[in-house]
């Protein structure tokens, strides 16, 4: 054996090691799933309002010209109450409008989470068969797409928004698209 | 006591899921049809189970999905497509052949290829050598013509 060969496994280890450890500590979750719809228009749908159930909202309250965050929740998510407050900055310090989708919940419920609250959102529309979480490749709530002007969606956050690393991700997405 | 139990029979009725009906398909060769479909699609929420297996409320609306689209008429394929359209390749337990899972399944092939040709290269090395040149011959010669006596040398050597 040469003197450079002998060092390989050597190397070899090493390399194993620092792919493994930076998998570890780059925060990202094995169980998370990689969205399909990036790039991709916004599913169509046509759900009833939560204020209202006689009112049905399509995917055109998404076009707007404007960066609109769509948040599927529900008011028996626990994450969904941790991730409120994020949700209630992205919409009132930051100004960006966030359309609820209350996923799979009984809209009494949905009404009386928001109550006791806060509403951060500009419109919420029910999803009681959950139907159009599918649609959107929701696993689990909660989940928020960044949908552009077009309706095209452009960004997935992947469980609650909680502290401000994750609002800070979310805003960098948002300013991607101007 | 009575009461008590019809109570808990209650009780038990509440905490299942309304929303998902899970009921098979009537016609017997649908339903085996969705069967064997919801045997290929991973559930999301578990991860490591199919949809057929596991118990989560996403499985389930899955199945209603895919029993829905058997119903319809949709091909295995068409029902496939239709969960990999929301969800990725990811949701379908098999990963299928493309331009993101050639490596993944080719692999096992290129390593018997390499294999292979070190394999093949180490034995051509071994059988190849190269021809004898004259001196060479002659220096060979003469050693096995000397063989005989350096025979007589090892075995004195050895008394």
């Amino acid at each position: 054996m040469t003197g450079f060969k002998r060092f390989i496994p050597l190397l070899i280890v090493l390399l194993l090691g620092a792919v493994f450890f930076k998998s570890m500590t780059d925060g990202h979750n094995p169980k998370e799933i990689k969205s399909v719809r990036i790039d991709k228009p916004a599913p169509v749908f046509s759900l009833r309002l939560l204020a209202d159930e006689k009112i049905q909202a399509t995917d055109a309250i998404l076009k707007t010209g404007k960066p609109v965050l769509v948040n599927f929740f529900a008011s028996w998510c626990a994450p969904c109450r941790a991730e409120h407050e994020s949700l209630m900055t992205l919409a009132f310090d930051k100004g960006i409008p966030i359309i609820g989708i209350a996923y799979k919940d009984d809209p009494i419920k949905s009404q009386r989470f928001l109550d006791s609250l806060g509403n951060p959102f500009a419109q919420v529309v029910v999803d009681r068969a959950g139907r159009a979480g599918i649609d959107w490749g929701v696993t689990g709530v909660p989940e928020t797409f960044l949908v552009d002007g077009d309706g095209i969606v452009r960004y997935r956050h992947w469980g609650p928004i909680v502290g401000d690393a994750a609002i800070g991700r979310v805003m960098a997405a948002v300013e991607d698209l101007e | 006591m009575k009461h008590l139990f019809a109570f808990f029979l209650l009780v038990l009725a509440a905490a299942l899921p309304a929303t998902a009906s899970d009921t098979p398909l009537k016609d017997p060769v649908q339903e085996a049809a969705a069967r064997e479909l919801m045997k290929e699609i991973r559930c999301l929420v578990c991860q490591n189970q199919s949809i057929e297996d596991s118990n989560a409320d996403l499985a389930k609306d899955l199945r209603d999905i895919v029993r829905e689209q058997v119903a319809l008429g949709a091909t295995p394929d068409q029902v496939r497509a239709y969960l990999v359209d929301r969800y990725g390749d990811w949701v379908l337990l098999k990963p299928p052949v493309n331009r993101l899972t050639w490596f993944l399944w080719g692999s096992p092939f290129l390593v018997l290829g390499g294999v292979l040709i070190a394999v093949v290269s180490s034995r051509k090395k071994a059988a190849v050598s190269e021809p004898l040149t004259s001196e060479e011959q002659a220096r060979l010669d003469e050693l096995l013509r000397a063989a005989p006596e350096s025979d007589q040398i090892k075995g004195s050597e050895k008394q």
